[in-house]
C-alpha cells in the first residue's frame, strides 16, 4: 500500500451520503435476500392451494392470518421492487442510464414505485 | 489472472447470463401469475387446473429452477461480499446450498405430487 499518509480523512458521519443509485442497488439485494427466504411461505400457500377443494379453502383461510397476510404483503412488494430494480438493471446492460446526468433519475424512478408498489401490494392483499 | 477461491461456476461471465436468463423467467412468470389473479375470479376448480396442465407444468418446473438458478447466484454474490471469515462464509454457502436444493424437491413436489 503506496498510499499517501497525508490524504484527508472524512469520518464526519452527518456529511457522508450514500448516492442515490447506491440506495436503490442495496434495496434491490435486501429484497432479493427476503425472498430467498419469503419464498417459504410462498410455497407453503402454493402447495395448500393444490391440494382439492379442502386446501385451496384452507390457503384462503390461512391469508386471512394477519402474519401470514403481513409476509405475502411483504413478499408481493419486495418482488414488485426487486422486479422493476431488474428492469433497469437489463436496461444498463443494454448502456441506458449509465452516466451522471441519467442515473440518479432512474434510481429515483426505481425507488418511487418502489413506494407505488408496497401501497398496491397492501391494497391487493387486504 | 486472479486467483479463483471461491468461485464455483466455469467464469463470471456464465454466471452473468444465467442471472440474466433466469431473471427474464421469474419476470415472465411473475407477470402471468399477477395478471392470472387480477384478471380472473380464481376458485380451487380453475386454480387446479391451471397447474395441471401441462404447459403450466412446463411454466412452473421452468419457474423454480429459474428461482434456484437466480438466488443461488444472488446469494452467493451477497455472502461473498459481506461474510469476510472464510468458516463463517462457506458454513453460510453450505447453508444457502441445502436451502435451495429443498426448495427445489419441494416445488417439484408440489408442481407433480397430486
Amino acid at each position: 500500500m503506496a498510499m499517501s499518509q497525508s490524504r484527508p480523512v472524512n469520518l464526519d458521519l452527518k456529511t457522508i451520503r450514500f448516492p442515490i443509485m447506491a440506495i436503490s442497488s442495496i434495496i434491490h439485494r435486501v429484497t432479493g435476500v427476503i425472498m430467498f427466504l419469503g419464498a417459504f411461505v410462498v410455497m407453503a400457500l402454493l402447495g395448500m392451494s393444490l391440494q382439492g377443494e379442502e386446501g385451496f379453502a384452507a390457503a384462503l383461510a390461512a391469508m386471512d392470518n394477519f402474519i401470514v397476510a403481513f409476509c405475502l404483503w411483504g413478499f408481493v412488494s419486495v418482488l414488485g421492487y426487486h422486479f422493476v430494480a431488474g428492469l433497469k438493471h437489463l436496461a444498463m446492460d443494454l448502456g441506458h442510464f449509465e452516466t451522471l446526468e441519467s442515473a440518479p433519475g432512474a434510481a429515483k424512478f426505481t425507488l418511487v414505485s418502489g413506494v407505488v408498489i408496497v401501497v398496491l401490494a397492501g391494497i391487493w392483499v387486504w | 489472472m486472479v486467483t479463483k477461491v471461491t468461485g464455483y461456476s466455469r467464469n463470471g461471465v456464465s454466471d452473468w447470463i444465467f442471472q440474466r436468463a433466469s431473471a427474464v423467467i421469474l419476470a415472465a412468470y411473475t407477470v402471468f401469475i399477477v395478471g392470472y389473479l387480477l384478471l380472473n375470479d380464481v376458485t380451487a376448480e380453475s386454480w387446479q387446473a391451471l397447474f395441471a396442465s401441462l404447459p403450466m407444468q412446463i411454466f412452473s418446473l421452468l419457474a423454480v429452477l429459474a428461482f434456484v438458478a437466480h438466488a443461488w447466484i444472488g446469494m452467493w454474490t451477497v455472502v461473498t461480499d459481506y461474510i469476510k471469515p472464510v468458516r463463517v462464509r462457506y458454513s453460510a454457502i453450505v447453508a444457502i446450498a441445502l436451502i435451495l436444493f429443498a426448495y427445489l424437491v419441494w416445488g417439484v413436489a408440489i408442481l407433480f405430487g397430486n
